[in-house]
């Protein structure tokens, strides 16, 4: 009896909720066929952003309140733990980074002289040093290379900047350099400027050359280059050698003494180039030559300018 | 009057509540089991009460869905009517179904809607979706009971109230 009355009712009920579904239907799939052409969707959000986005914000309060409570409750030690690694892994990479300078700075070094040495076009040889010994009476240096490497007392070594000394002592492994500034040396020199001919000794004062023998005539100023005269045959001509500080009668009268600070950078240096088996010089030779370290390293331009300027002469 | 306000509170409260947690951000690994939370809802609202979902109701809300979280507008309009047409036509039957048959009921339902929703897709050209679209209606009949038991205190909660 319920059952054929609901039947009843459920037929003519289902007859009506069919054409509403089928009209549904309808109206969802021309919404669909819309979107799918027209790509209203995103169109359609857009308008309803004041009510869609803070819905987004609330359903994405969970996520973010776990995140902050997993944050918030981290384990204490586990946190710790974490900030000891970060510590030793910072220690690690500044340990790092300054072997990366200085590694930058050797290369940057390496690249000049090798420069140099292209340059130049002649046969050297790098070297290292390995002992300095700055004291004042012997202003010496030791390489790391020696007879086995063919190296012959009497080679003169340079760095990028200019004349650093000549080699006095062989060992089988290593040899020793007598550098331009010791009390002991001299080297012959010429005035870039004026063409001035003298010799350049050490000097008493560490890391300085002096000139005693400078006629009362002749035109010597500070700021003046000095070059190797190659006079002696020792010394090939044209190699910067130090640059006047400083000028002064002698007490005597009879001559200038000059002061000059060397061109070579004896205090940081510690890979330099030997010069191989120099033929001697046939004759005078010119004051100033064409050869040389490139006017780029120079100390100065004031220098180079003045350099220039003899050589058009 | 006030009776009936309540309810319509209640209902448009739970809808929202599964509008929600149809978008909650999910980890992508238990995303695909998410269920289809308004589905579930909308069919206890039809079970319980004759005449608080209508077609017309589940289009709209299925409208709102598609414009909260959607890839077609009307698609799960669309497939929320058809939903809630099935559950009205035999709901006098599926009401006094032991809780078991009633689960596996809703399975039937939830899968009929997947296959709806890939026939769609396949129309409108999508990518078809991967092989675990398959779990949802799972999980679905599997939270269904406990769906079921929980809007059913909440009435009778408010009603106790209102008495």
């Amino acid at each position: 009896m319920t059952l054929t009355r609901d039947g009843g009712s459920l037929f003519s009920a289902n007859m009506a909720g069919t054409l509403r579904l089928i009209v549904y239907l309808a109206i969802a799939s021309v919404l669909m066929v819309l979107d799918h052409r027209g790509h209203w969707m995103g169109k359609v959000r857009y308008g309803a952003a004041i009510v869609v986005e803070p819905l987004y914000h609330l359903a994405g309060l969970p996520a973010s309140g776990f995140r902050a409570a997993r944050v918030a409750f981290a384990d204490r030690r586990k946190l710790t733990e974490e900030n000891k690694q970060l510590r030793v892994d910072l220690l690690l990479a500044n340990a790092r980074l300054n072997h990366m300078a200085a590694v930058s700075r050797q290369n940057k070094r390496l690249k000049k002289l090798l420069d140099t040495r292209r340059q130049l076009g002649m046969n050297v040889q790098l070297a290292r040093v390995i002992d300095i010994d700055l004291g004042a009476f012997s202003h010496r240096l030791t390489l790391n290379t020696g007879a086995h490497q063919g190296v012959k007392v009497g080679q003169v070594v340079i760095d990028a900047h200019g004349i650093m000394g000549q080699v006095t002592q062989v060992l089988p492994g290593t040899c020793t350099v007598m550098l331009i500034t010791d009390p002991d040396h001299a080297i012959p020199v010429t005035d870039t400027r004026t063409g001035l001919r003298t010799v350049a000794h050490g000097s008493h004062e560490s890391g300085q050359l002096s000139l005693t023998t400078i006629p009362v005539s002749a035109d010597v100023r500070v700021g003046d280059k000095l070059v190797s005269s190659g006079l002696g045959g020792r010394f090939p001509p044209g190699f910067p050698v130090a640059t006047i500080t400083h000028v002064e009668p002698q007490l005597s009268g009879m001559f200038l003494t000059a002061r000059a600070k060397p061109s070579a950078d004896m205090q940081r240096a510690d890979e330099v180039l030997l010069l191989r088996d120099l033929a001697p010089p046939v004759g005078p030779p010119a004051p100033a030559s064409v050869d040389g370290p490139p006017r780029a390293l120079a100390p100065d331009a004031v220098g180079s300018s003045s350099t220039s300027a003899r050589r058009s002469r | 009057m006030n009776r009936q306000r309540v309810r319509a509170i209640v209902f448009w409260s739970t809808v929202v509540l599964s509008l929600l947690l149809m978008l909650l951000p999910l980890p992508q690994s238990v995303m695909a089991f998410k269920p289809y939370w308004p589905a579930l809802v909308l069919i206890y609202w039809a079970l319980e009460s004759n005449d608080v979902v209508s077609l017309g109701v589940a289009f709209a809300i299925g409208l709102g869905a598609d414009v909260i979280d959607g890839i077609l507008l009307g698609e799960q309009a669309l497939r929320l009517t058809v939903l809630v047409f099935i559950v009205l036509r035999f709901r006098a039957r599926l009401r006094f179904f032991p809780m078991w048959q009633q689960a596996l009921a809703v399975l039937a339902l939830l899968a009929n809607d997947r296959i709806i929703d890939l026939i769609l897709r396949s129309f409108a050209g999508y990518p078809l979706p991967p092989l675990s679209f398959a779990a949802a209606p799972l999980v679905g009949a599997v939270v269904w009971p406990f769906l079921f038991l929980l809007l059913d205190d909440v009435r009778a909660r408010l009603r106790a109230h209102e008495a």
